[in-house]
């Protein structure tokens, strides 16, 4: 009610500019319902807010449109909250009386809880059957946005008129211009002004006098948004006068300078990010591989065991989401820990000594693991959600952001690689293992219970790659098959960086990814995979023991 | 000895009547293997369509029975049993393959034996057998439509053909790069990419569709991404702020069965082009529907398109057996021509001379629940062209097995033969 009134009241207050402005035809459409509602027998003759949004009953398409516009200039700010859910979709009307209402589904019933669309009055749930849906499409959608933004220009929320400044600055109309010129007024917010000033110093580039172009250009100069950008390759090409078309091929070769150095920024942190995700499925590798020596083929599985317990955590407790990733950390690492643990004291200790019977015998898990999953959860995919705070990007300016699910991975993996480096240089866990691995009949001969060690060794292994698992499920499919599309990447990343080498993994993981993203725009995915392939294996025949071997008789 | 022999003589006169009792449809979709997910629907679906006949008194007073093979989404292997279907089981007719590579493994056997096979999936054409009917879209009922709507409806200027490497989304978008150049599309204007299946770091290729699309005119996606690439593909989309609005994506792979695998979230707003939506609005769709969910006794399950076209398909079948009195191929296969059954959007399919359908065209927008709402659709059948208008070498093939004087699928206008290459 507070918020409504404070509209009226900027907008009593524009009655007094539009009387100073004679072009402003688009603050005294949006005064019509101040006049109304003071005023009833207006009502019989100018068309009411639900007189035209009565129409918008089993409207078509094509019709939708005009009838928002009417309802823009008949409703004003009133009308906002029809719009809101036209865009969202929760418009619709009642099969019976054609009322247009709001509705939301409760839970994931068949209810739906109805609210008036114009008074907000709440009418009680109704069946779906009863309600049919006021059709809109992207474009109308589009529209809508912007007759939203103009009405928003003078909200209370500093958000809210940014974002209408931002997207009336791609339309922009005289009707918009002057609205904007208003605005400016009484805009008080630093950066909120300074956007009006850019998508007026725009407008001046299509109308100005030849020093108002010139002053624009030059306040436009190093802005980094792409409508500027459009906008100022437009005057270069169409521009008559010679200094006006030079003053803007120098400011968009500034701002052209500054959006290739943040597309390589761009392309860097894109390699990080995949470098991440191969460190974080490489790390347990690692262990069971370039620690242990044990070529395990199921390694991807035990991936994909992560994956799903995140899944399962997640149908435990649907509604809390967020929470429920932080669980599943410690979940899959448990849960992929055991199953390594199974698979050493069930198989591996047996094959001790003879790698290719190991691999045979590791495929063959990975496949029983596979039918294991395809079984209880069916062969199709799973949906994971992603929590709200790992979705969208961190806009650091309008050609350079960076997502939020990719820059938590990355977090994620490095500190699984130092609690990893930690638990191998500072426990006593860690002594043992890296003792067994030097010389295990020595450390045995020291009595470290080499056979312990060496479960708890492919137990860690086994749970990091379940935490890669975690990690996955945030960005790609939770199926069957997860597994197998990150087993040879991470074979890669351990030969590569060096068996045996922790540190190698994260080198090797990080170059991988860098050199793949670097490649990637100039010859497209599938090469810049095989080039990397490729690289690898000329990589290896030159150092066959990888970046950064293991030095000394330990690597005999 | 003497009753025991004639017992036996009995017991295998029976069977062989048995045999000749039952009309026998073969099976032939992947019930294992990464097109299990899909294919497995279709089976079920061919399934309830032959219990459906049956409970309508078979065909020509006989029960249908259906031998259902598993080649398990291995190439050669659906060849193999393709011969098994015809030789050893002796099936009528096949419902079979998914991919086009499936199929082009199935043609040269179902050709040498003389068999008939309904392919019920959208392909990318430059084919017509004699064997087989494709009862799926070919370019014509799916791409072309789909890019003329986003040009005319959504004033689309510059393009992005997005695919997977393999044969359809490569023979689509050479169609569809073609058809644009023709619609005066300048070649800085379209953006071709391939990614590798399964292909799961968007990041970089989604950010260069971003640029691609900030320069001032109106950008869209054509997506032939194949499956599982899909999720991770619109994730991306929606974390990097591109919403439909902005830049709208039209997937030609993306169907009701994919997305309830999907969190839709992200892909609200993003359109798909098909021949048919479980929400189209039409008596027959509402009742094939029930009949779907409680066939397979199971409230959540969708339908989509390939199971429309495996539906028009077994009708169509259906009807020209009655038509022609027979399951013989050379006899099915010429009354088949010009027959029309009624399709599920409310519409008729045609069967027409180059072995494709009349088909109508809808474009749906992704709803949050998986559905999509129809927002565009052509105003009567397409008839689906075997070989494309729009590249020059195929424009001047055409497919005709009805005209005595062509009787080929793939006659050259030019030279006036048949090039009798092996498709």
């Amino acid at each position: 009610m507070l918020l409504r009134f404070t509209y009226h009241s900027v907008l009593r207050l524009l009655f007094v500019f539009a009387a100073c402005y004679p072009f402003n035809s688009m603050a005294q459409d949006v005064l019509v319902p101040v006049l109304s509602e003071g005023n009833g027998s207006i009502e019989d003759t100018v068309p009411t807010i639900a007189s035209v949004s009565e129409r918008l009953a089993g409207a078509k398409l094509k019709e939708v449109a005009a009838i928002v516009n009417e309802l823009e200039t008949v409703g004003g700010t009133q009308v906002l909250p029809l719009f809101q859910a036209l865009i969202d979709g929760d418009l619709f009307y009642t099969k019976g009386d054609k009322r247009i209402v709001i509705a939301k589904r409760i839970d994931s019933s068949k209810q739906y809880l109805l609210k008036d669309a114009i008074s907000g009055d709440e009418l009680g749930t109704v069946e779906k059957k009863k309600i049919r849906k006021v059709k809109t499409n992207n474009r109308l959608r589009s529209g809508i946005r912007t007759t939203i933004a103009r009405l928003h220009l003078f909200s209370d929320d500093v958000s809210l008129r940014q974002g209408a400044i931002s997207n009336m600055s791609e339309k922009l109309t005289q009707d918009n211009v002057n609205l904007l010129l208003q605005a400016k007024q009484t805009e008080k917010n630093k950066s909120v002004r300074a956007s009006i000033e850019v998508a007026l110093a725009m407008y001046q580039l299509d109308a100005g006098e030849r020093s108002e172009k010139l002053a624009a250009i030059g306040l436009l100069k190093g802005n980094l948004d792409p409508t500027v950008r459009n906008k100022l390759a437009t005057v270069v090409e169409s521009e008559s006068d010679k200094s006006i078309a030079q003053a803007a091929a120098a400011a968009l070769k500034t701002i052209e300078g500054k959006i290739t150095f943040y597309g390589y920024l761009e392309t860097l942190f894109f390699g990080l990010s995949l470098g991440s995700v191969l460190l974080l499925v490489a790390a347990g590798l690692a262990i069971t591989f370039g620690v242990m020596g044990v070529i395990n083929m199921a390694h991807g599985e035990m991936i994909m065991l992560g994956a799903y317990t995140t899944y399962v955590i997640q149908l435990l407790m649907p509604n809390h989401i967020a929470l429920s990733i932080f669980i599943a950390i410690p979940a899959a690492f448990i849960v992929s820990a055991l199953f390594g643990i199974l698979i050493e004291r069930g198989v591996i200790q047996f094959l001790k000594g003879r790698p290719l019977e190991t691999l045979l015998a590791t495929f063959g898990i990975s496949l029983i693991l596979q039918q294991f999953v395809r079984s209880i959860f069916s062969p199709l995919n799973r949906q994971v959600a992603t929590p709200e705070f790992m979705s969208g990007a961190l806009e650091i300016n309008s050609v350079f952001s960076i997502t939020y699910n990719r820059l938590y991975i990355l977090v994620f993996a490095l500190l699984v690689f130092f609690i990893l480096q930690l638990i191998l240089k500072k426990t006593s866990l860690g002594l043992n293992v890296r003792a067994v691995s030097q010389n295990r009949d020595m450390a045995k001969a020291m009595g470290i219970r080499t056979e312990w060690v060496d479960a708890l060794t492919f137990g860690l292994g086994s749970g990091i790659a379940g935490l890669a698992g975690v990690a996955l499920s945030q960005i790609t499919n939770v199926g069957p098959n997860l597994g197998q599309a990150y087993i040879i990447d991470s074979f890669m990343v351990v030969v590569f960086g060096g068996v045996g080498n922790l540190w190698g993994t994260l080198v090797g993981g990080f170059s991988l990814g860098v050199l793949n993203k670097f490649l990637e725009p100039a010859t497209g995915a599938v090469l810049a995979k095989i080039i990397v392939l490729v690289g690898i294996i000329l990589f290896i025949q030159k150092r066959p023991r990888g970046l950064f071997p293991q030095k000394g008789r330990a690597a005999e | 000895m003497k009753k025991l022999l004639s017992a036996c003589a009995l017991s295998l006169v029976a069977s062989v009547t048995m045999a000749a009792d039952t009309i026998k449809v073969g099976v032939l979709h992947s019930l294992s293997g990464t097109m299990a997910i899909s294919e497995t629907t279709l089976k079920d679906t061919v399934l309830m369509m032959v219990e459906d006949q049956n409970k309508k008194g078979g065909l020509l007073g006989k029960k249908l029975e259906a031998v259902v093979v598993d080649p398990a989404s291995n190439w050669p292997l659906f060849a193999e049993k393709a011969r098994e279907l015809l030789v050893k089981e002796k099936v009528d007719v096949i419902f079979g393959s998914w991919t086009s590579v499936s199929r082009k493994s199935v043609l040269p056997v179902i050709e040498e034996l003389n068999g008939l096979m309904f392919y019920p999936v959208q392909y990318e054409g430059e084919e017509s057998s004699k064997n087989i009917f494709y009862t799926g879209a070919a370019p014509n009922q799916q791409a072309i439509p789909a890019v003329d709507y986003l040009m005319n409806d959504l004033e689309v200027k510059r393009w992005v053909l997005a695919g997977t490497d393999y044969v359809y989304p490569r023979t689509t978008n050479k169609i569809l790069e073609a058809y644009l150049k023709s619609k005066g599309v300048a070649e800085k204007d379209i953006m071709i990419n391939y990614t590798p299946f399964g292909h799961s770091d968007w990041q970089g290729i989604v950010s260069s569709v971003k640029k691609f699309g900030s320069e001032g005119k109106k950008t869209a996606v054509v997506s032939t991404i194949n499956g599982d690439a899909n999720v991770p593909f619109y994730k991306e989309l929606g974390n990097q702020g591109i919403s439909a609005e902005d830049i709208p994506v039209v997937a030609f792979s993306v169907g009701e069965e994919e997305l309830s695998g999907f969190d839709t979230k992200p892909l609200l707003g993003h359109l798909a082009a098909w021949n048919y939506f479980q929400s189209a609005e039409a008596d027959v769709n509402d009742e094939f529907i029930a009949k779907w969910k409680a066939f397979i006794k199971d409230d959540k399950r969708v339908t989509n398109d390939p199971m429309e076209a495996t539906y028009i398909g077994f009708k169509a079948w259906a009807k020209a057996v009655e038509k022609a009195g027979s399951t013989e191929v050379d006899k099915v296969r010429p009354a088949m021509y010009g027959i029309e059954v009624a399709n599920l959007t409310g519409g008729t399919a045609k069967v027409l001379s180059n072995h494709h359908f009349t088909k109508p065209v809808l474009i749906g927008e992704i709803q949050e629940d998986g559905q999509f709402e129809i927002v565009w659709s052509t105003e009567k059948e397409v008839a689906g062209d075997a070989w494309t208008d729009h590249l020059t070498e195929s424009a001047k093939i055409v497919a005709n097995w009805q005209d005595p004087k062509i009787n080929c699928g793939n006659y050259n206008t030019e030279t006036k033969k048949c090039s009798g290459q092996n498709y």
